[in-house]
């Protein structure tokens, strides 16, 4: 890897519902205010990233959202590396939300030379500190911290700051920097058989200007990178001392419940309060354009006093709407509109004139929440012109900037505290605000702060929600019954490019877009398109396959030439699942593979179906490639993970909307997965060498199709639409293996 | 009133006798170890133990707790140590890494690290209590006694590790 930067690296990244990378070179000023904001006495910064101090303990600011990924120890992995540190001495700190640690130079410079995400389309041009505001390192999605903080950034700080220690050791003894070594937190002269700590070393480090040419290391000389080493997050996580959002307590604190508008986007009409008031711990009641908030002194009393709380909203043009109306309307847009293009490849048109048969498939799958086990809540002290404001969040700096906007103060007037994530999964990045936005208003009210928690079952109805895709396909096959054309409408938005497309090679394909907007408002939801898309075109190749009479294993690696890593996770999770084994009675394995993030994961699940007619995971074999990798415990948690998460949105995972609302309030009619219906995974890491991907999401896409393919075998029954359960399967018989 | 022990220290609180015990344990009493996840005892966040037993802190009115023994997470390692119980330090820990836990912990806490168990965390403090109260109860349960037994939801999908933790504490 060739980095060449004329000043430090200071890099940032930020990715929402797409992949957008930020990394530029820290103005000298930054590197000075970081010493003048942050160093205590005896102390001094070596970069922006990194804290040696006289005692030789190294302490990692990380940039990013603990949520359960594990980037706060991930991250200080790969800068330890690179700086040859001791790992018993490396400590991690949350960097500060201050917009030192943005850059809206270096967000330019890379939106410009990779894209952005449609959601922060037009934010661009304008100033870099408002950009900073907005598009900050602090956000955490996209399966983006490892890949482009760490890779770029941690990696290539800690590889300066070992490059100035040596420098600096080199000049106290008058030796030349070549003859000088870095070993677990000591630079050696071996000549002399002299050495110093780099904690001796941090005050002289701190005056030189950073190394224009920084070289990392080859993975054969990683001493911490590739090791499964204990996460920093967990001891606090097991003893109840864990501080996540919703355990803020500052003193004075009183407690908002809330009522929302339950259809979207209409607005409070009154409320009668009855004698509310006059309950024990009542403090007010807040009046807000679209809802309406109890405060009191504790959370229980407001949430029992607003249950008493008669509100009327008014009505709207969405009043009847229901899920059959909406995937009525995109039923429509699919025959009304050819669409905007995605893909155009050949002429599938014609291919699909001139076939020997054909097949269609509609599929449709229902918008989800994100059910994040931590309840949205937002905690505000608004006093002296400042603004304390406690959440967890996957932005810390956008949260900042927003509640200090509403709060009618300046972006630097607000204060963040941070916490740990009690879950994300994309409900807690920026612009998905509500809560925030209501915490604010209310605690404007009051001189002292206000958490406000919404119930899960507000929750689970004010989402913003994975977006219901309704999606089309035909597939052309000449004489000899090889496929031609791949022909796919769907609704849209995107907010993944390139999730609706296909690595098989057939000759014509034709992919396009149609509108599918609702009043529902819409978010990215872990893997974003790709949960949708990949059970949409994992599934219609299986179909092909299944019309080729051929094996769906063996029909996807014939149509993979152009996709070797594809091919080897393919073999792998195959080879390791045991497929074309004889299985037990009545099982069956489906398979799935998708490129998502960076990463290329492939699932084979073994499925059965039990007495309910409904189907049994017994397992699911997982194969990865993401490139390498920093830590293979977080690898195999991550994709353990997101395989539950995409487990649970398949075969129960639906929020309907009845009469403008959601139907669903909490988890009985959210079902989740739980110890009894969780398979066994079993995860095998393919080290491919190339460029690092995300972990975060990649294994969420491929299980829903995995399971319906497996689920095809056993009862005949293609599964076109989610969840899962909602389809009968008492009168099936399974199809001969092929 | 309500008069209950929780971790070993005597409460004598003023509060309405159907305040569920959840909520008296986190604003009245500020511990936050034990979360509020679905308010119908649907989810598991909740659970504590009272007189060892697990129960769903959110839906358990304190006056059915009146002169019981509650644990909670804070107090969980203490009161399986046999030891004389005090007051936990209550203070959240900054978001800065310790290299072990500050407190005392029981095999199953310390078997959650062992095992990587927790991603985000929030679930385990629930899930840490029901599994405690399981394996009291059945030293070395079947699979099909935890499928029964935990049934918590973790939205990070930890069940795997759930499980392989709990079969390392079991006794053979």
């Amino acid at each position: 890897m060739k980095i060449s930067r004329r000043r430090f690296l200071f890099t940032t990244a930020l990715v929402g519902g797409g992949v957008l990378i930020g990394y530029s070179a820290t103005r000298p000023s930054k590197h000075r205010r970081a010493n003048a904001e942050l160093a205590k006495g005896g102390e001094h910064y070596v970069t922006s990233f990194l804290k040696i101090e006289p005692d030789n303990t190294v302490t990692v600011y990380v940039p990013h959202s603990e949520m359960g990924q594990g980037v706060h120890t991930s991250l200080p992995m790969m800068a330890a590396d690179e700086l040859d540190a001791n790992w018993e001495l490396v400590k991690m700190e949350q960097a500060p939300a201050i917009d030192l640690f943005a850059n809206g130079d270096l967000i330019k410079g890379f939106a410009g030379e990779f894209g952005i995400p449609g959601f922060l389309m037009g934010l661009v041009n304008v100033s870099a500190v408002k950009v900073a505001e907005i598009m900050n390192l602090q956000t955490t999605g996209g399966s983006s911290s490892v890949r482009y903080t760490g890779e770029v950034a941690m990696r290539t700080a800690g590889a300066a700051a070992r490059h100035m220690l040596i420098e600096c050791a080199a000049a106290r003894w008058g030796v030349a920097a070549d003859e000088c070594t870095a070993q677990l937190s000591y630079v050696h002269h071996n000549a002399s058989g002299r050495t110093l700590s780099y904690g001796e070393l941090a005050a002289d480090a701190a005056l030189l200007e950073p190394p224009e040419n920084t070289v990392l290391k080859d993975p054969s000389q990683f001493t911490i990178m590739g090791k499964a080493i204990s996460r920093f997050d967990i001891p606090a996580k097991v003893d109840g001392s864990a501080f996540y959002g919703i355990d803020a307590q500052p003193e004075g604190m009183l407690y908002a419940a809330i009522r929302f508008a339950p259809v979207f986007g209409t607005k409070l009409v009154s409320v009668d309060a009855g004698d509310i008031l006059s309950r024990r711990g009542i403090k007010r009641i807040v009046e807000l354009e679209d809802s309406v908030a109890v405060v009191a002194d504790s959370y229980w009393r407001a949430s029992e006093a607003l249950k008493l709380l008669k509100s009327e909203f008014e009505t709207s043009d969405n009043d009847s709407t229901s899920s059959a109306d909406i995937f009525a309307g995109f039923d429509q847009s699919l025959a009304d509109s050819n669409g905007s293009k995605d893909i155009e490849e050949g002429d599938t048109e014609g291919a699909l004139e001139s076939a020997a048969d054909v097949i269609e498939g509609n599929y449709r799958v229902p918008y989800l929440a994100h059910a994040a086990m931590e309840p949205m809540n937002c905690t505000v002290y608004i006093h002296d012109d400042i603004a304390e404001v406690w959440t967890s969040t996957q932005d810390a700096l956008g949260i900042k900037g927003r509640v200090a906007s509403i709060a009618g103060l300046a972006e630097e007037d607000a204060i963040f505290h941070h916490s740990y994530l009690g879950g994300g999964f994309g409900r807690r990045l920026p612009f998905n605000w509500n809560v925030i936005d209501h915490a604010t208003l209310i605690a404007k009210q009051f001189d002292v702060p206000v958490k406000t928690v919404l119930s899960r079952e507000d929750d689970m109805q004010q989402d913003y929600y994975r977006p219901a895709v309704a999606s089309n396909f035909k597939a052309a096959f000449d004489g000899a019954g090889n496929v031609q054309a791949w022909h796919n409408r769907f609704t849209g938005p995107i907010q993944t490019p390139g999730a609706s497309h296909i690595p098989y090679t057939i000759a014509n394909k034709s992919i396009r877009v149609v509108d599918g907007d609702t009043h529902v408002p819409i978010a990215a939801w872990r893997s974003v398109d790709h949960s949708q898309q990949t059970f949409f075109t994992e599934s219609f190749i299986d179909e092909i396959a299944h019309r080729s009479g051929k094996n769906p294993y063996q029909f996807r690696m014939d149509l993979l030439g152009d996709h070797p890593r594809h091919r080897k996770v393919l073999e792998v999770a195959a080879e390791a699942a045991g497929y074309g084994r004889n299985l037990p009675e009545g099982h069956a394995l489906g398979i799935a593979v998708q490129q998502s993030f960076g990463s290329i994961v492939a699932e084979v699940a073994e499925v059965s179906m039990g007495a309910d007619n409904q189907p049994i995971i017994h397992k699911v074999t997982c194969a990865i490639d993401c490139g390498w990798v920093v830590n293979p415990d977080t690898v195999e948690a991550q994709v353990e993970s997101g395989i539950i998460y995409g487990l649970t949105a398949a075969l129960y995972g639906e929020i309907t909307i009845e009469n403008g609302r959601v139907a669903q309030n909490n988890f009985p009619d959210y079902k989740m997965v739980r110890m009894a219906t969780a398979p066994e995974i079993e995860v095998h890491i393919v080290a491919s060498g190339e460029a690092l991907g995300g972990l975060g999401e990649p294994s969420t896409p491929p299980i829903a199709a995995a399971v319906t393919n497996a689920i095809y075998i056993l009862t005949g029954q293609r599964v076109r639409e989610l969840p899962i359960k909602n389809t009968d399967f008492s009168r099936t018989t399974p199809v001969a293996r092929v | 009133m309500a008069n209950f022990k929780i971790n070993g220290v005597q409460q004598n609180l003023d509060i309405e006798p159907d305040m569920p015990l959840l909520w008296v344990i986190r604003d009245e009493l500020g511990m936050t170890g034990t979360k509020f996840g679905c308010g119908i005892a649907s989810c598991g966040a909740c659970t504590v133990h009272v007189n060892g037993m697990a129960v769903r802190s959110c839906v358990t009115p304190v006056s059915s707790v009146e002169g019981q023994e509650v644990t909670t997470i804070e107090g969980l390692a203490s009161v399986a140590a046999g030891a004389n119980p005090s007051a936990p330090d209550l203070s959240a820990v900054p978001l800065s890494a310790v290299p072990l836990s500050a407190v005392p912990l029981s095999a199953v806490q310390q078997a959650w690290i062992d095992h990587q168990v927790p991603q985000c965390g929030y679930c385990q403090s629930g899930m840490i209590m029901a599994v405690s109260s399981l394996l009291a109860a059945n030293p070395n349960p079947s699979d099909a006694d935890i499928d029964s037994s935990i049934t918590n939801v973790c939205r990070c999908g930890s069940y795997p590790r759930v499980r392989k933790a709990i079969r390392s504490l079991a006794i053979a």
